[in-house]
């Protein structure tokens, strides 16, 4: 049975709540593949998606889960709004409980930041992206389109490569993905790797060749621009060279390795393009209908967890 | 004036290192007389048995006056000392404006003289602005009664403005205090480098950072003969540089914060910003060197690195928050920790806290010897409490030992023979 007040990473999850939400998540999958994909578990409920960092994806993603469920679902961008004028966290925080809303979807740039505003709401919050911290939900629906794909999500071999040091979908990944006993491979090159990652239970490669062999699963992350320039990588056509996935690479894995990747993607710099619409090995796009019905799911358990069971 | 005498105490002298049974006559704001052994049948303070120690000498802390009253006074601040043993308190120039001009620091020493129950000394501003460009007037500063001069968090960049300044101190032997953290690889920082923090998300600062600027500034110490303090050392890594510069014989010493000295990097636990320090909170293996290298009288000396913050600019996400943590009333019972632990005792913390930093900055104190001031702390080492940061005396509360289980209570503490703390208990 899925308790926990609010989801603000893998971190706290066990292998049986990982499980429950991807058993509900695959129900949510039939939902939204019907032509009527209203369901109304969240009817009468509020839910707000506050993202301080743009997003135009996930906050769709978001949008769409909880209209689906019958919540009445507002979107606030505060990258550029009261958030400039002085406004803590905390005050907004504040501001937003007394509108009592009952799912709050928070996005904010600082590791930490959604766990802190959690402390000050009464309503369960949703993490979508904390810093370099972690994104639960994009862990979880990468899990469900392995599981869909691979027909399971243990004894998998999973290589997590690019931007690992940066990147919070890496760290929800890692977790999640060790939590339910899988092999993970991380491949960067060492800039962009965090101290004490031989730590975090992956095996550490520098070298994509080696680390690409034998993988069930090849997950690719997005690198920023602005550190390929010389801060953290010499070239984009370096990186591409020694870090992007090219046929030629992924021919090193298994034969039947998915590709995955969170998006947006950097055509010709992390991935080959060819790869990545290749409709046999890359389940780019399955990951974001995945995305939707996870989001039901979690927001469905979370409801019913708390608010459901107050009334 | 009659003499007050303090009676059955346990006295620890780090001047003489002596830790043992005596009692003290206090006369005209000095001490008299120390007697050693079975105290006389006089009226006076009974101390139980428990210490009497010279009063902490706290070569860092940060005091609201100019510009930032609202964070700490010196009326708050002399009276959170008074509470934590503290009989000193030498300020830092990172005031609004910083104290660069010589006006700024008579203005503060006569301001802390008003408003403190403790004695209140300053440094002055290293550079102009505390930009690391352009040296301060170091003899000025002196003569309105600069006891050091330091750019307080601010690290020296560039090398040629450092070496000038210890240069031209040869003239005015003003002691350069320095924040030992190579700042193109601290910038953004907010924990130390590590598991933990990779595992949190958090932008780190290498132990490292702290070696290479040390290494840079001493190699400027040993070409310029100038008097050098390391300001918080912290890292395994910046140990072997200090090692040999003691053993080339450099004027240079150290200091290191309690709070360095008594938490480590998971306390930062789910991003608690009052656990935010410059430097940040380091690994285990740090701390315990750490505390080694005090044991071996390899770092100087322990200050509070007492830096008041209002909670505004502590209720944000952790990389947001401001730096820093009270720790004038801490100072105590978190030096305690350490006796508790079996990890330094008492003669070593109070060498540490009280003596070195008063021979270092050339004050009175620091010691239990005739002549010396009645700068005093008695107290009780094993009492136990519930810290709660509301209780607290100084203006913030941000104290990273809120609901902290302590033991260590301070009983009286006197400044010049008046007591400043405590009290009722006379006979």
């Amino acid at each position: 049975m899925f308790q926990h007040r609010h989801l603000l990473g893998i971190e706290p999850l066990t292998p049986e709540d990982i499980s429950a939400i991807l058993d509900l998540s695959d129900q949510y999958v039939e939902v939204n593949r019907r032509r009527d994909k209203h369901e109304d578990v969240l009817n009468g409920l509020t839910q707000i998606n506050l993202f301080f960092e743009d997003s135009t994806r996930t906050m769709a993603s978001f949008e769409l889960a909880g209209k689906r469920l019958g919540a009445d679902v507002m979107n606030m961008s505060l990258k550029a709004s009261s958030m400039n004028k002085g406004e803590t966290l905390i005050d907004t925080a504040a501001t937003l409980n007394a509108m009592h809303p009952d799912l709050l979807v928070v996005r904010h740039q600082n590791s930490g930041a959604v766990a802190l505003l959690a402390q000050k709401v009464n309503c369960s919050v949703l993490n979508a992206g904390d810093g370099r911290h972690e994104h639960p939900t994009q862990a979880l629906l990468d899990a469900l389109t392995i599981r869909r794909r691979k027909g399971r999500l243990h004894r998998l071999t999973v290589a997590i490569c690019g931007d690992i040091a940066n990147s919070r979908v890496a760290r929800s990944n890692i977790l999640c993905l060790n939590r339910m006993e899988n092999r993970v491979r991380v491949i960067a090159p060492p800039t962009l790797l965090p101290p004490g990652i031989d730590r975090f239970g992956v095996e550490v490669f520098t070298d994509m060749a080696e680390g690409l062999k034998g993988c069930d699963v090849v997950m690719m992350l997005r690198i920023q621009n602005e550190r390929l320039t010389g801060a953290a990588v010499p070239s984009t056509r370096e990186y591409y060279h020694r870090y992007g996935l090219t046929a030629e690479k992924l021919a090193l894995a298994r034969p039947d390795a998915i590709v995955m990747h969170p998006g947006p993607m950097n055509r010709g710099i992390e991935i080959d393009a060819e790869i990545a619409d290749d409709v046999e090995r890359s389940v780019i796009r399955e990951q974001v209908e995945m995305g939707v019905s996870v989001r039901m799911a979690c927001m469905d358990l979370l409801a019913r967890q708390n608010v459901r069971a107050d009334q | 004036m009659t003499p007050l005498h303090l009676l059955n105490a346990r006295l620890i002298d780090p001047a003489t290192d002596y830790d043992g049974p005596g009692a003290l006559r206090i006369e005209n704001g000095v001490i008299a007389e120390v007697i050693k052994g079975n105290s006389p049948p006089v009226p006076g303070i009974d101390c139980r048995g428990l210490p009497l120690a010279p009063g902490i000498v706290d070569m860092r802390v940060f005091v609201g006056d100019p510009g930032a009253r609202h964070r700490e006074s010196f009326r708050t601040a002399g009276a959170a000392a008074a509470a934590g043993g503290v009989t000193t308190i030498v300020t830092q120039p990172d005031t609004d404006p910083p104290l660069d001009d010589p006006a700024l620091v008579q203005f503060v020493r006569t301001r802390g003289r008003e408003d403190a129950r403790v004695r209140v000394e300053t440094m002055g501003a290293l550079t102009r602005n505390l930009d690391g460009r352009e040296m301060t007037e170091q003899q000025f500063l002196l003569d309105a009664g600069a006891v050091a001069l330091t750019d307080a968090d601010h690290a020296v960049a560039d090398a040629k403005v450092l070496r000038a300044c210890m240069t031209y101190s040869r003239s005015t032997d003003a002691l350069i205090v320095h924040h030992v953290q190579e700042p193109s690889l601290s910038k953004g920082a907010c924990a130390t480098s590590g598991e933990f923090s990779a595992r949190l998300g958090l932008p780190t600062v290498p132990a490292i950072a702290e070696r290479i600027l040390l290494e840079r500034d001493l190699a400027l110490v040993e070409s310029t003969g100038a008097r050098y303090h390391a300001d918080q050392i912290t890292t395994e890594a910046a140990l072997a540089p200090l090692t040999r510069a003691r053993d080339a014989g450099l004027r240079a010493t150290s200091s290191v914060s309690i709070h360095h000295l008594t938490l480590n990097e998971f306390d930062i636990a789910d991003y608690r910003s009052y656990f935010r320090l410059t430097p940040p909170l380091r690994s285990e293996a740090d701390r315990l060197s750490v505390v080694d290298a005090v044991s071996a009288g390899l770092i100087d000396c322990i200050v509070s690195n007492h830096l008041p913050q209002d909670e505004e600019t502590k209720r944000l996400p952790f990389e947001e928050a401001a730096t820093g943590a009270v720790g004038l009333e801490t100072f105590l019972p978190a030096m305690m920790r350490l006796v508790h632990a079996g990890q330094l005792d008492m003669l070593t913390l109070f060498r540490a806290a009280s003596r070195r930093p008063a021979e270092i900055l050339g004050l009175a104190g620091g010691s239990l010897t005739p002549g010396a001031p009645a700068d005093l702390v008695w107290f009780d080492p094993d009492a136990p409490f519930t810290l709660d940061r509301e209780t607290l005396r100084s203006r913030s509360k941000n104290t990273p030992f809120d609901r902290a289980l302590m033991q260590g209570r301070v009983l009286g503490t006197w400044v010049g023979g008046e007591r400043v703390f405590g009290g009722s208990d006379a006979a």
